[in-house]
């Protein structure tokens, strides 16, 4: 037994309404953007970071099927709550852009509600994102994975961080704000000329607010045992308080605010 | 010391170095009657800025407080530090005691030395004797045999008349943690009117009250009425005695900041001296010393760190309030509470924060003598509190997880704003209302004997009148709710039967004298009953409801276990389907509680408050049809049960604002814990993001939050070394714990309990 996680009631789907597919959402504060928000985590991601923490999430298909219109509701019995406390609603995943019609739509509808969004992504898929997409998303969490190509190959197994780049310039260039994100991984990521490279370009990016240095963890590991996958950071430790600042410090060398 | 002017002073002939008291202040409405509220409000200054202002311990402070801290560790290795085995405690029992006399500038203790701790056989004295036994005392045989012999106990009393369907169920644990065998608590004198008014002018409004009585016919009401009017004169009496006994005439007014507070000290000193109440709360205080204290920095008697230091001095003494209590008392309500509970901050009905500069001296005694359980700091949120002192409340949070929050703007349109908090949740008019404790039923444990025809699960004893158990293999939730609906017909009528005799007894027996003469005449009587265990009924309702739960039954046809098939929406996911239920049944069982006839005509209330029962609660529930397992703890009050509030923080507490605070007058208690990351990147949005967070559950109708900022693994860390961590605190249910203070298995429940952090 195992209460359920689904507050919908299965339904049909209208004709035409936009499905996504979304793995859970919850409610939490300071973590994924400003203030309180709304986290909608959408199913399917084609990376497969080895440090991923939420494998759960790799494979659209693992998330329940919801209209536009169903996640809008679940967001709507947050919506005051978001208001008074400040903060708004993120479209997380896997990979919101792997389902951009469906994130186009509901940035939109958020937007009309007048609360405040954010777009997590990796960037990789970040050709999909139309202007009217852009034009609903008041800010990008934008995850670089890395700068070293073959670092970059490494960590995501599956990708290249060329698209994650020409994303990034046309965030900038557009004018939405970003918070960049770097997943510190010993041994994977830390390397002090694959940090640089990073910073150097997120210095280039005039509209970037913060960039957030994410210590590694291994709290996701249990849900690899139990979807049966084999979790290639499991002896990885987290880092160190002394690498942290090596690397927050290489992001504020170039002027950056790094947390 | 101003306090050494000579005992004959009286307000009418002061010597001239004293000055007059009630110079400078405003209005005149508190002038002729007793009325405190008034007072405040003619006279308050709100302040609007920050805590910059605020000053550090001074050497003095830290130095005392040194000198108990290492009377603490000796108290934790032994249970208790010391007690008078001897002497029956009342207000002028013990000669006076200091902690360091010379250095002290707030005096008084319960006892003749810090952390002696008294006896108060009037409650009951196998109270007393299992206390004593427990720490290796004796009690004295003279006691033994007066209380035995000569003076009947409360305690003694109460087994005499409580009827056959009250000893079932208590026995039973279906209605647990009853004051039947200790002081009920839960009553707060107006302890300000002493600073006020001084105690020769509150005898005076007494004897004019019990003249007032002398035209009325000699009813029973009207005699016990008188009885008990003289009873408080005498006790005030009591307390101008042992104020002088420390070389103080409080018969008149407070003249001075130190004053105030000594004399305010000294009352409530009082009520703890002859008291050894469930909860003993201070009240709504700071606000009412700050009119004090910023008359003396006006009038250059005081700088900042002397009015600091006299809150710091006053707030130790708060600290070492100790109560004689028995090792399974401890167990049920988790280490050595005392619940003195102040109420600080709010809005007044003018629409003026009641926030003052002494709100801010009171939290930082936080700072300046560590984080601690005592007093329970509880903060009166409301959205229009300026925000200066939201923002140093949720940093005070995040530093040292020692203050609750209480939802003002749902309080004061109910009790106006002059409400202070007794023991957790329990709004009260100070002075004006007093509440008939009642601990609370068990609602888990109800639904299970609503299954199994009024038979208990675990012994499988008739306890409840015998109806047809439900003979389905499969539960239906219609047919459920009906025998669940008449099992709270017979538990509200036990459990409030089981109430009227406690109070009967302990107004007979153990009568407040002293807190009762700092309330208006007539006072409004609350009978405040409570439940456990509604997160597990309204969830095994929903998996009956929304998912197949099959029964198993053992060889007499007792249900003793359920397999659950199929997902169902658990309370604490803000999903009106769950709930709904919970609303259902917290009105449902208020209603039937309302039905019941109450001793002296009081108004029922109910709270959904477990304090840490809910373990014990667990202990005694047997397998439930949520899945949960027989012996596991419960939720803490109005909590989710742990793990299954899978969307955070928010949406749990959202969940829990839905109860409606029309039938649960007596508060509605939320737990809950974050990681400090889970609030947050960098301090200042941490501390913003906490403001928010209680503005937005205060404006959703919540009623109570607790919030803890702390790592799992730190706690796992104090269970593993508790030496370092001796001032750890944690809210753990409308009060607050010392960590290290708790049993094993208290500490593992906390530490299993939902952290909301980031993953």
């Amino acid at each position: 037994m195992t209460p359920q996680v689904w507050p919908s009631r299965p339904h049909l789907v209208p004709a035409g309404a936009v499905v996504g597919s979304v793995h859970s959402f919850d409610i939490s504060t300071g973590v994924d953007g400003p203030g309180t928000r709304f986290v909608a985590f959408l199913a399917g991601c084609p990376l497969r970071c080895r440090f991923c923490h939420s494998p759960d999430t790799w494979y659209q298909r693992s998330g329940r099927a919801m209209t536009v219109d169903d996640l809008v509701t679940e967001i709507r019995r947050y919506e005051r709550f978001i208001k008074v406390a400040g903060g708004g609603v993120t479209l997380s995943g896997g990979e919101p852009l792997q389902q951009a019609r469906f994130t186009a739509a509901v940035l939109r509808r958020c937007r009309e509600l007048g609360l405040h969004t954010a777009l997590d992504t990796s960037g990789f898929l970040g050709d999909r994102a139309t202007p009217e997409l852009l034009d609903a998303t008041d800010l990008v969490l934008l995850d670089i994975k890395s700068w070293d190509p073959a670092t970059y190959r490494r960590v995501t197994r599956t990708g290249t961080v060329a698209p994650t780049l020409r994303f990034a310039r046309r965030l900038a260039e557009r004018g939405t704000p970003i918070w960049i994100r770097f997943v510190l991984v010993p041994g994977l990521t830390d390397d002090p000329a694959n940090v640089a490279g990073v910073a150097d370009f997120v210095a280039t990016l005039p509209t970037v607010q913060r960039v957030e240095v994410l210590p590694f963890h291994r709290l996701g590991a249990h849900k690899y045992r139990e979807l049966g996958l084999p979790f290639a950071c499991a002896d990885t430790e987290p880092p160190t308080p002394e690498l942290l600042d090596r690397v927050r410090a290489q992001f504020t060398d170039r002027g950056l605010l790094a947390l | 010391m101003a306090q050494q002017h000579s005992p004959a002073a009286r307000s009418e002939q002061r010597p001239t170095a004293r000055p007059d008291p009630w110079r400078g202040f405003h209005g005149d409405a508190w002038r002729d009657t007793v009325d405190v509220a008034a007072f405040v409000r003619d006279n308050v200054t709100p302040y609007h800025g920050d805590a910059r202002f605020l000053a550090g311990p001074t050497a003095r402070t830290t130095q005392l407080w040194d000198r108990l801290r290492d009377l603490f560790i000796a108290e934790r290795e032994r249970g208790i530090y010391d007690v008078d085995p001897h002497t029956p405690a009342t207000i002028t029992s013990h000669a006076p005691g200091w902690i360091d006399r010379d250095h002290e500038l707030i005096v008084g203790l319960q006892t003749d030395a810090p952390l002696r701790r008294a006896i108060m056989p009037n409650g009951g004295l196998r109270m007393v004797e299992n206390g004593l036994a427990a720490y290796g005392f004796e009690l004295d045989p003279q006691v033994r045999r007066v209380f035995t012999a000569y003076r009947k106990t409360h305690n003694a009393g109460v087994f005499d008349a409580y009827p056959a369907d009250v000893l079932a169920a208590r026995r039973s644990h279906i209605v647990t943690g009853l004051p039947d065998a200790y002081g009920r608590g839960r009553i707060i004198g107006d302890y300000r009117r002493v600073a006020l008014y001084g105690v020769d002018r509150l005898v005076a409004e007494r004897q004019a009250i019990k003249a007032s009585l002398d035209d009325r016919p000699c009813s029973e009401d009207v005699i016990r009425d008188r009885e008990e009017l003289a009873e408080q004169i005498r006790a005030l009496g009591e307390l101008k005695e042992m104020a002088a006994g420390y070389g103080c005439d409080i018969s008149a007014p407070a003249a001075t900041g130190r004053e105030a507070v000594q004399w305010l000290y000294f009352a409530y000193l009082a009520a703890t001296k002859e008291q050894n109440g469930a909860a003993m709360s201070l009240g709504r205080t700071s606000t009412f010393i700050d009119v004090y204290l910023d008359r003396d920095l006006a009038e250059g008697r005081l700088t900042e760190s002397a009015a600091q230091e006299l809150i710091d001095d006053f707030v130790i003494k708060l600290r070492i309030i100790r109560f004689l209590r028995t090792p399974e008392y401890d167990e049920l309500f988790s280490g050595d509470p005392t619940w003195v509970t102040e109420a600080i901050g709010g809005v007044g009905t003018d629409g003026r924060p009641l926030v003052t500069r002494t709100s801010f001296r009171y939290l930082q005694t936080l700072y300046n003598l560590g984080p601690a359980p005592e007093p329970n700091l509880t903060v009166l949120w409301s959205a229009d509190l300026p925000t200066g002192f939201k923002r140093f409340c949720a940093q005070v949070s995040l530093d040292t997880s020692a203050i609750q929050y209480e939802n003002d703007d749902l309080i004061r349109p109910v009790y106006s704003d002059d409400t202070a908090i007794a023991c957790c949740v329990s709004a009260m008019r100070v002075g004006k209302d007093m509440q008939y404790f009642g601990a609370r039923a068990n609602l888990a444990k109800a639904l299970l004997y609503a299954i199994n025809g009024g038979r208990d699960e675990i012994s499988g004893e008739q306890v409840a009148p015998a109806t047809p158990p439900v003979t389905d293999d499969v539960l239906d939730y219609d047919t459920v709710l009906a025998a669940f609906d008449r099992t709270l017909d017979w538990l509200a009528r036990t459990y409030v039967r089981a109430l009227n005799v406690i109070h009967y007894m302990h107004d007979k027996y153990a009568y407040e004298r002293l807190e009762m003469a700092l309330h208006d005449h007539p006072v409004h009587r609350f009978l405040a009953t409570g439940i456990a265990g509604l997160s597990v009924a309204v969830d095994s309702l929903s998996a009956i409801r929304h998912a197949q739960v099959k029964v198993l039954r053992d060889d007499t046809g007792l249900v003793t276990d359920y397999t659950v098939d199929g997902d169902y929406p658990a309370f604490g996911n803000n999903d009106d389907r769950a709930d709904a239920i919970a609303v259902d049944l917290v009105q449902r069982f208020m209603d039937k509680v309302r039905a019941q006839p109450t001793y002296r005509g009081a108004e029922p209330s109910l709270s959904v408050l477990t304090i840490t029962s809910n373990v014990v609660y667990g202990k005694h529930t047997g397998n439930t049809p949520d899945g949960r397992r027989a012996g596991e703890p419960f939720a803490p009050g109005a909590n989710p049960m742990n793990g299954r509030d899978t969307h955070g923080l928010v949406a749990a507490a959202l969940s829990v604002a839905k109860l409606p605070y029309a039938s649960a007058r007596d508060g509605i208690s939320l737990t809950t814990t974050v990681t400090p990351d889970g609030l947050g990147r960098t301090r200042d949005e941490q501390v913003d993001n906490l403001v928010g967070v209680l503005d937005g559950y205060a404006d959703a109708g919540g009623f109570h939050l607790n919030v803890n900022v702390l790592d799992r693994a730190t706690l796992e860390d104090a269970m593993a070394h508790p030496e370092r961590y001796p001032q750890l605190t944690i809210r753990v249910s409308g009060y607050a714990v010392n960590f290290v203070r708790l049993t094993r298995e208290q500490q593992r429940d906390v530490i299993s309990r939902t952290f909301h952090g980031r993953l």
